[in-house]
């Protein structure tokens, strides 16, 4: 599951790609992180993103990318086990801890902090 | 070609050559450098808290969601003391390509339209950034999953 190494290296050339193409392209930080996770789907849904997981840990299921994997596994799984409607069923089995946990940390932040700046 | 300016014996091609090279440029590789070790160090921050959960016992295919949720809470809770956004301001790419960078983006589009109230505010708002990541993680899924059914 990743070697402190190669989580530092991996995760660090993900973001290392993304300061290139936020600095090099006219694209919005918006576009190019709907970028990786389309990526990161598709790398997912060949089985590839996986491995890289399984080398780099923390360095690859971090990156947004690994949203787009998430999802993409979720769907195909469940579509395997109940054909179309799985991918209905599937489709947030991965990344509900992270939806939920974004949704309800950013609630209670909004509710008991006030904007600075 | 015609001079731009009587007494200037320059051309409308040398002025845009001059403006261009007079340009203040992204510092590139620095930016990248910081991109680099800050988003290595982010990861290596979670590879750590990794091995914590594994070591309290979670399985190796479980122990992602622990994890995501710690990188999350710490993102959103440093967004709600403003120091996320003065540590994002340096890494760039660094903080933004990990979880924590959607996680600061609902945050802070939740705490700046706060104002508007709970429900026009913060809960029609959170999303704002965010959004299009679900939006196309799922369109992509779907038609990733569809695929493999059918086939």
């Amino acid at each position: 599951m990743g070697t402190y190494l190669t989580a530092f290296i991996v995760g660090g050339l993900f973001c290392l790609v993304g300061q290139l193409l936020f600095d090099l392209t006219k694209f919005t930080p918006g576009h190019i992180l709907s970028g990786f996770v389309v990526a990161g789907g598709i790398l997912g849904s060949l089985g590839l993103y996986d491995r890289l997981i399984q080398f780099a840990g923390a360095g690859a299921s971090l990156p947004i990318s690994s949203f787009g994997n998430a999802l993409v596994k979720g769907a195909m799984s469940e579509a395997a086990r109940r054909g179309v409607i799985g991918v209905l069923t599937g489709m947030f089995e991965l990344t509900s801890t992270g939806i939920t946990a974004a949704i309800f940390f950013a609630f209670l932040i909004a509710v008991f902090f006030n904007p600075k700046g | 070609m015609a001079s731009i300016h009587p007494e200037l014996n320059i051309t409308e091609e040398d002025y845009q050559t001059m403006v261009k090279r007079e340009m203040p440029r992204p510092p590139l590789w620095r930016n990248c450098i910081i991109a680099f070790l800050s988003g290595g160090m982010i990861c290596l921050l979670g590879q750590f808290i990794q091995n914590i959960y594994l070591s309290l016992g979670f399985s190796s295919t479980d122990v992602g969601n622990p994890t995501v949720v710690t990188m999350i809470f710490l993102a959103s809770l440093l967004t709600g003391l403003g120091v996320f956004d003065n540590i994002a301001r340096y890494t760039g790419a660094g903080t933004a390509v990990p979880v924590t960078g959607f996680a600061n983006s609902m945050t802070a589009a939740a705490l700046e339209f706060k104002k508007e109230g709970l429900v026009l505010g913060i809960g029609s708002k959170m999303f704002a950034l965010a959004g299009s990541v679900i939006v196309f993680g799922v369109v992509t899924a779907f038609v990733a999953g569809l695929i493999s059914a059918i086939l």
